[in-house]
């Protein structure tokens, strides 16, 4: 990412994605943390845990018994006024599940880091999107990061979006297993006045747990009262695009990144016939293979969306309709879904259908439990795509990689 | 014979200076890769302290860089082989090509921090014992700490049908930097030998600016840096010299061929796993002495990996295969001196064989070949890594291990 014109000082740091993370939590002036250790979660625990002992950081840390609990622990903190951090990955987030369905009802604005694992079994580490994706129809906004740097720039998002008055939902931060969370990169990290610039103190105002404000919260209710419940979360949900907007302006004028569109990066996409279209680490190797692609005098380009949640339909749609055709990549399945296909795959098609110009979408499996995602996959990928925006008859799903 | 290079300051010049018609500049800018193969747990603060200053040194000539930890339980376990990279490169676009990966597909360097991994390394489940040089770079050096010649080495070492280079910097594997382990040095010995061998991916003016703008390090550690620099080894190994590479990559099966519901098959009582051998964590292997070995049974019921085997006569060989050097068996032993633990790299012309037969054939020559192990690698159990704090520093090196 270019630095436009920063505002401030700053400084380069060597760090992994989730140290850059615990950077992040670090100017966010995060209070309380809960942890327990799952990989690739567990380094940025530790980078906190570090940060707290070298006196850097005055935080709350507590560890937990168990994911449920690590998330009730920081649910509770945030309902009395703590700006909290928390994560897991994979099977580590499940278990979690029935805190992490309670925190948007709750409208209390927690943010946590997923460090994005396959689900068990067979128990591998690596980067599958389906831990992270489980929460997309209960209130979470869930951003997608590229590398490092996005790990640090969008846990400062996570907050700004998050605590807003107008939106108060929890925020998860899909970080790649292995690619992001292990390997360091150099970072640009901004000074504290110029974070606290952008990044107001958490504010509940008079939702907050505290005995000078006698409130109770969510009290058991039934059927007369959690229609209205829904509707005052589902009226957050729809206001969070707007907050992103001025929050993503704020963000660019103040630390120089961030690119043109909030919700989604375009990479060579001007003139191109037709786009590959993913989320997470798998950037890096798509834009190596458009390179590559472009200087074969392929008219092809790449998008990647960021914010997942809220699903930016109207903005996708009025972009991919410039192609003939987009190819998405999933990692991450849904199990008979409409066309059995990815989940990303199948929100596209909902987001495109009554879109004026609709491309050719086909889609592509790959990189599941944590397999390379390569250019010369992605070129195959592209030639796929390619293919289907000509009219030719090509597979509306294509597994990429998978040993037959 | 490789050929020792002479000590001194003299740079070696770049093995790929000129590759498949490519000129030296177009060569020097392309991405590099530098593998640091080590021991789980031992051995992880030292490779990430390493991998970090490859990127900081080729930061001050305005490289970007990257390191990526070989995504695997490894880093965390003790004493099994793991790897960490350091990727530089001229600029971001030539950088991302090497990015959202395991592992580089070539290594300009490997890097063995413990030269009992320089018979092979098996790091993560299913991929079989790989060769310590698999991935090197045409033309490319294996850097090893070791007080052991060439010569024995290169009896460990896969050949290559190309020449490459052998470097040996003296030492003992270290523990340097880990928790109660102090700093030793190490790490600025191996960028010293690095900055030496290799100066196209780092010079020792470009590390020294490291150190002398890093609050932390400081006089010392520029004179660990001139020792490495100093004291490398280099040896030009021709096409065809080391070990005949034997190594067959495994076979994965298709998803029509697997059982479904995860369903491997398991071995029977009394057998073992033939995929998975765990021989490749070892540092040190015990020796029995069958003689006075009193049929207690202790090692058979306190080893950990179910190395050891029953004879008839209540006696207890062992399977090396599966022995991963843990020492509890040297431990629980009742016997002095019955279960005796002796660095790895003695037994390069054993390998794995079971000695149980020599004994039963020839209890005398046993005996001598067991003392003759003894007394040149004899271990007490894990000091092997506790090498003396800034032995090195000064140019002189420690004389041997310290116990």
């Amino acid at each position: 990412m270019t630095i436009e014109k920063p505002v401030g000082r700053q400084t380069e740091k060597l760090t992994t994605g989730t140290q850059a993370v615990a950077q992040a939590v670090k100017l966010a002036d995060v209070d309380v943390t809960a942890a327990y250790p799952i990989r690739p979660y567990d380094g940025v625990m530790q980078a906190v845990a570090k940060l707290i002992a070298d006196g850097e950081l005055d935080c709350e840390f507590i560890v937990a018994e168990g994911e449920h609990s690590q998330f009730e622990i920081c649910k509770h903190a945030s309902a009395v006024g703590s700006r909290v951090f928390v994560g897991s990955s994979g099977v580590g987030w499940m278990y979690a599940m029935e805190s992490l369905c309670v925190t948007p009802s709750l409208r209390l604005p927690v943010v946590a880091m997923i460090g994005n694992r396959a689900l068990d079994d067979p128990g591998a580490f690596g980067v599958e999107h389906n831990d992270a994706m489980a929460v997309r129809d209960l209130g979470w906004l869930l951003f997608w990061v590229e590398d490092a740097q996005e790990c640090f720039d969008a846990t400062l998002m996570a907050y700004r979006v998050g605590e807003d008055p107008r939106v108060s939902l929890p925020v998860g931060l899909g970080v790649d297993g292995a690619f992001i969370t292990h390997s360091q990169t150099l970072i640009k990290i901004p000074d504290q006045e110029t974070v606290n610039e952008f990044l107001p103190p958490y504010d509940l105002g008079d939702r907050l747990l505290h005995p000078d404000n006698p409130i109770s919260i969510a009290p058991q209710a039934n059927e007369d009262w959690v229609m209205e419940i829904r509707k005052q979360t589902d009226a957050a949900a729809r206001r969070v695009k707007d907050v992103i907007r001025e929050a993503h302006a704020d963000f660019r004028r103040l630390f120089g990144r961030g690119g043109d569109n909030p919700f989604f990066e375009e990479y060579m996409t001007e003139d191109a016939e037709y786009v590959l279209f993913g989320m997470g680490s798998l950037g890096l190797p798509a834009k190596v293979m458009v390179r590559r692609l472009r200087e074969r005098g392929e008219k092809v380009g790449f998008v990647r969306l960021k914010w997942f949640r809220p699903f930016p339909a109207e903005e996708l749609a009025e972009s991919l309709g410039r192609f003939r055709a987009v190819g998405v990549i999933d990692r991450d399945y849904s199990y008979g879904s409409p066309q059995q296909g990815g989940v990303l795959f199948t929100d596209l098609r909902a987001a495109l259908y009554d879109a004026e110009r609709r491309p050719r979408i086909v889609n592509f499996i790959g990189g599941l439990g944590g397999r390379e995602l390569t250019p010369e996959m992605m070129d195959e990928m592209a030639d796929l795509t390619k293919r289907a925006g000509r009219g030719e008859d090509v597979p509306a799903v294509s597994w990429i990689g998978v040993r037959e | 014979m490789p050929e020792r290079a002479e000590g001194g300051g003299r740079a070696v010049s770049s093995a790929g200076s000129s590759v498949e018609g490519r000129s030296s500049t177009e060569v020097r800018e392309e991405a590099k890769s530098v593998e640091f193969t080590y021991r789980g747990i031992f051995q992880k603060t030292l490779a990430a302290n390493l991998c970090k200053h490859v990127v900081m040194a080729a930061r001050k000539r305005d490289w970007l860089g990257s390191t990526i930890q070989r995504y695997s339980d490894s880093p965390e376990r003790n004493g099994v082989p793991a790897k960490q990279f350091a990727v530089i490169a001229p600029d971001e676009v030539r950088l991302q090509a090497h990015m959202a990966k395991y592992e580089p597909n070539e290594l300009d360097v490997i890097t063995a921090l413990d030269d009992t991994l320089c018979d092979g390394v098996e790091s993560w489940a299913y991929y079989g014992r790989q060769p310590i040089n698999l991935r090197l770079r045409r033309g490319g050096t294996l850097l090893v700490i070791s007080h052991r010649s060439a010569e024995e080495l290169l009896r460990v070492i896969p050949r290559k049908d190309w020449e490459w280079t052998l470097a040996i910097l003296p030492g003992t594997p270290s523990m340097g930097g880990l928790w109660v382990y102090r700093d030793d040095g190490t790490d600025m010995r191996v960028l010293g030998a690095i900055a030496r061998v290799r100066p196209d991916i780092i010079e020792l003016d470009e590390v020294r600016s490291v150190v002398e703008s890093d609050d932390q390090l400081g006089e010392k550690h520029l004179g660990a840096l001139q020792d490495g620099y100093e004291s490398v080894q280099i040896h030009r190994i021709a096409p065809g010299q080391g070990k005949e590479d034997d190594y067959e990559p495994v076979r994965l099966p298709g998803w029509r061929e697997l059982r479904e519901g995860i369903i491997v098959e398991a071995v029977k009582p009394g057998e073992r796993n033939p995929h998975y051998k765990t021989s490749s964590d070892r540092t040190m292997r015990p020796v029995v002495n069958f003689d006075t070995c009193i049929k207690c049974r202790q090692c058979w019921i306190d080893c950990p990996d179910e190395c050891f085997e029953v004879t008839e006569e209540g006696l207890h060989p062992i399977n090396y295969e599966y022995c991963t050097g843990c020492g509890i068996c040297s431990q629980v032993c009742p016997v002095e001196d019955c279960i005796v633990m002796v660095n790895d790299l003695e037994f390069i012309d054993e390998g794995d064989r079971d000695v149980y037969e020599m004994w039963k054939q020839d209890p005398e020559a046993y005996h001598r070949w067991r003392e003759e192990k003894i007394a040149r690698g004899r271990i007490e159990h894990h000091g092997y890594y506790n090498t003396d704090t800034w032995a090195w520093a000064g140019g002189r090196q420690a004389e041997s291990p310290v116990e």
